[in-house]
């Protein structure tokens, strides 16, 4: 049988390569929005297997509405990226330093 | 080791596999498409723990329409790839010192003496008469349906959102102008040109 603390370590290693994804991808933001969903999938994989091994459908309804609310984030990232390929003409992490003091 | 952890491990490595290739893959479609694997893979594993309506979300609207959308900015944008090649190792070591220090102190937390099966034994499967989609149903319109309806609010925002950030410049913008509308002359739109028409005799 397989027990909760393995699903439980399964989604920290995900979680925690999607950690390194943002650490790692300088180059461009799509990387780094796609890494932000690797994330979401390892905190929903957490929410389901509680769900299951408690026997309590909230989690489940929890994992629903982070997917609503992952492809709304999605949906207004793309949107904002391709704002800022148009402006600048990169999508580079480095290029996006207007902000900087 | 039982058929159950079979697949389970099987599934595990996919998953872990395709999540280490979408972060370490030069070419972003190249990510979006190991990224579809490792969502097979989640929806897979939450099959196994019998979330089967939200495998089949996962698939549905995160393979079918966000990873879609995903390659259509990919395509879209062009990115140079020379770019991609530049700055990239530059922060590996203390990532991967971070992550695997997290993934130790995660395993310890998380290990079999905490979440193990004689903590948390593994419950009964149910039968074929259970349904996962008329369970979260009664939840969901019952329990949560003013969240349900903040969602629907939520993602109407974002169609709002998304269009406005991107028709931001006037000239892709069709409007009215009344003023103009009114002002126009008939010699602005109408030009009459004289033509001679050829006559009978010509022929």
């Amino acid at each position: 049988m397989v027990s909760l603390s393995d699903y439980l370590i399964l989604s920290s290693v995900i979680f925690c390569i999607g950690l390194v994804g943002i650490f790692v991808n300088r180059a461009n933001i799509i990387t780094l929005l796609m890494c932000i969903e690797l994330i979401l999938v390892a905190v929903n994989t957490n929410f389901v297997a509680f769900s299951h091994f408690l026997g309590n459908e909230a989690g489940q309804i929890f994992v629903f509405f982070i997917l609503t609310v992952a492809a709304a984030e999605v949906a207004i990232g793309l949107a904002i990226l391709t704002l800022l390929f148009r402006n600048r003409g990169s999508i580079s992490v480095d290029v996006t330093n207007s902000l900087k003091g | 080791m039982n058929s159950e952890q079979i697949i389970f491990y099987i599934l595990s490595f996919w998953f872990v596999a395709s999540s280490l290739a979408m972060i370490f893959s030069r070419n972003a479609a190249k990510a979006v498409l190991f990224l579809v694997l490792a969502f097979f893979s989640a929806a897979s594993i939450w099959i196994l723990l019998e979330a089967e309506f939200l495998a089949i979300t996962l698939i549905l609207v995160y393979v079918g329409a966000v990873m879609v959308l995903f390659l259509f900015v990919i395509k879209m944008l062009n990115i140079d790839k020379s770019t991609l090649r530049a700055k990239f190792t530059g922060y590996l070591p203390l990532g991967l010192i971070v992550a695997v220090i997290i993934v130790a102190e995660m395993s310890l937390v998380l290990g079999a003496n905490q979440f193990g099966l004689d903590v948390f034994s593994s419950p009964a499967r149910h039968g074929a008469d259970y349904s996962n989609i008329t369970v979260l149903a009664m939840q969901l319109y019952t329990t949560y349906v003013y969240p349900f309806e903040l969602a629907a609010v939520l993602l109407l925002i974002a169609i709002i959102a998304a269009i406005t950030l991107v028709h931001r410049n006037e000239t892709s913008r069709k409007k009215q102008s009344i003023s103009e509308q009114v002002n126009v002359q008939a010699k602005d739109r109408v030009r009459l040109v004289s033509i001679t028409s050829p006559s009978k005799e010509d022929k």
